[in-house]
């Protein structure tokens, strides 16, 4: 099913969420027909900001405003969002830890045309070193929504990224949603796929491809990269004795980085990382770019097989 | 319970030469914290606190308090005294200024200090987050105000003219901004530096008020917010005039004294003037 795009379900979610809570108020940086927080300018004009091309103002103005009380969405790339107002971001909101709710958009690799000035393969790595930051990575439409009203009812710094195009849908309504609970998906014995965001359904994609040579591969879907689930990745590790992290994300610094940390403390297993590979990649078809750069099913297969290997 | 405000221009005079003693004693023992800077904002900070604001230092977070943001957060070490004088915290907390385990970190920290509205320090950051508080104001319908201090080097900052733009743009009434116009950044002189002049001319360029003051003369600092307040068209910035290190002959418009620390020599000299001007003063 490939039918909402996770910035409109996103949209949509906030505009219900402004009817049930007028301290509500979102911002954007000329980016809104993109962001889709177009919605909730026309249904509440009076509790939105455009602030215009300037991302540094707009984050501490979120920060102004949640001092003042109201609960502060903030849109644009997350690639601005996170470098060019990173340091707002890290002095003006996260170390008084105000109640501001981060929303970067077109994650990853999925603004796949505009190339590597407005792709985002650091997002994760950037918010993760930010002490008082809870950092969510979301796998599909009906999960932002969840993340939407999860994230505000949490009393600080969010930030959750959101992938651009239409992707397949995984989780259903009913599925319950908490920041820093992982999900199995699927059970293995012989290795877990740890994976977030649009790299969920390749891993459940690559678990049939090795179901069928004989290999039963669990899927844990790690949606809160910070603070990250110790205890379910612990139990992953014990159970199978191999791990590998998918994310459509430098393998530096964000899932691969931050399993590779908890399995290192707890319990050292063999470990492969799925992701990009510390480069920038190019213009493109977006299911061409995730292909080359090794984020297809397949690539992660292959990575099951390595790690397998080396148990 | 709001306090009893101050309207004698002598006693605010008086104040502020009291907060330079007290910062001079406070960044002595600490050995780190800026003077330079906290010396040209005393009668600012004092005429706000203690004459203009209306805030209450038994009950710091009521909501319909008048914010002020310290956008030039390195002069920390006066709005500390002066929020310990109004009650905030106990005086004896001064002397633990920068020292590990205080509530008064080298820069405002609003979860640490009670008074302190918004965690300051990096520059450029504190008006837009002023801009925040206005719109929060704005969007309850509440009628306090908010007053951000910029530093004059601080102007250099990109950050400070979206904001400025964005401000007059949606008619923040209630919105003030100082500048401490004086005229020294920590490198030198804010004309070699990143020349910014005609800074009024700038500020009106943008859609903003702008009034001059002597940032020195309390009385003219009152006359400065007077005029803000009754400006219903846009936000205000005044442009007060000030000296780097007031108050201190060898500091004055040194910018090597943006951040150091005096020695026990410097100390006597600088504790001697100080005290001598204040007995002028009564």
């Amino acid at each position: 099913m490939q039918s909402l795009t996770m910035r409109e379900a996103y949209a949509q979610a906030l505009v219900a969420l402004g009817e049930r809570n007028p301290n509500v108020v979102v911002l954007d940086a000329d980016v809104s027909k993109s962001t889709r927080s177009t919605l909730f300018a026309e249904r509440f004009p009076e509790r939105f900001f455009n602030v215009g091309i300037a991302e540094g103002n707009m984050m501490n103005i979120a920060g102004g405003l949640a001092a003042s009380g109201k609960i502060p969405f903030v849109n644009t790339f997350s690639f601005l969002l996170t470098l060019r107002a990173g340091e707002q971001l890290r002095t003006g909101v996260a170390y008084p830890r105000l109640n501001v709710k981060v929303a970067g958009a077109y994650c990853g690799l999925s603004d796949s045309f505009d190339g590597p000035t407005h792709q985002d393969p650091m997002d994760i790595a950037v918010t993760r070193a930010m002490p008082n930051m809870v950092v969510i990575s979301v796998c599909d439409a009906v999960q932002a929504k969840k993340v939407v009203l999860a994230a505000a009812k949490y009393d600080g710094p969010v930030y959750f990224r959101l992938n651009r195009n239409a992707v397949p849908v995984l989780w259903r309504e009913e599925d319950p949603f908490e920041i820093g609970k992982a999900v199995w998906h699927a059970r293995g014995r012989d290795v877990t796929i740890v994976a977030t965001g649009i790299m969920v359904a390749r891993a459940l994609q690559a678990r049939e491809m090795l179901a069928a040579e004989g290999i039963s591969a669990g899927v844990l879907e790690v949606h809160t990269i910070k603070p990250i689930d110790v205890d379910a990745l612990v139990e992953a590790a014990k159970e199978c004795g191999a791990i590998v992290t998918a994310e459509e994300h430098n393998i530096i610094g964000g899932l691969g980085g931050a399993v590779a940390e908890v399995l290192g403390e707890h319990v050292p297993v063999p470990m492969e990382r799925v992701g990009i590979r510390d480069v920038f990649a190019e213009s493109g078809n977006y299911d061409e770019l995730l292909v080359k750069y090794g984020m297809c099913p397949s690539a992660v297969a292959e990575a099951a097989r390595k790690v397998l290997r080396r148990k | 319970m709001v306090f009893q405000k101050i309207e004698c221009t002598n006693k605010l005079a008086e104040l502020a030469q009291k907060v330079r003693i007290d910062v001079l004693e406070m960044v002595y023992g600490a050995q780190s914290g800026h003077l330079g800077g906290s010396f040209s904002a005393a009668e600012i900070l004092v005429t706000l606190y203690y004459n203009r604001l209306n805030v209450d230092p038994e009950n710091p977070s009521w909501p319909d308090r008048d914010r002020f943001v310290l956008a030039k957060g390195h002069a920390a070490p006066a709005l500390y005294v002066v929020l310990a004088g109004l009650g905030f915290f106990p005086r004896e907390e001064l002397a633990s200024l920068r020292q590990t385990g205080c509530i008064l970190q080298g820069h405002p920290d609003m979860r640490k200090t009670p008074g302190v509205e918004m965690s300051t320090g990096s520059l450029g950051q504190g008006l837009s987050t002023a801009v925040g508080m206005a719109l929060a104001a704005q969007l309850d319908g509440k009628d306090y105000r908010v007053w951000v201090l910029l530093g004059d080097g601080e102007l250099n900052e990109g950050q400070v003219w979206e904001a400025a733009a964005f401000a007059a743009g949606r008619g923040l009434s209630n919105l003030t901004a100082i500048v401490d116009y004086n005229k020294v950044q920590l490198d030198g002189p804010t004309v070699e530096v990143l020349p910014m002049e005609p800074v009024a001319d700038k500020w009106r360029a943008f859609g903003w008020h702008v009034v001059e003051a002597d940032g020195h003369c309390v009385k003219d600092l009152l006359r400065a917010y007077d005029e803000a307040v009754a400006y219903n068209g846009g936000p205000t910035v005044i442009l007060a005039h000030t000296v780097k290190g007031k108050g201190v002959s060898f500091m004055e418009g040194q910018a090597a004294w943006h951040g150091a620390a005096p020695n026990a020599q410097q100390y006597e000299q600088a504790m001697k003037e100080l005290r001598r001007d204040l007995e002028c003063s009564r």
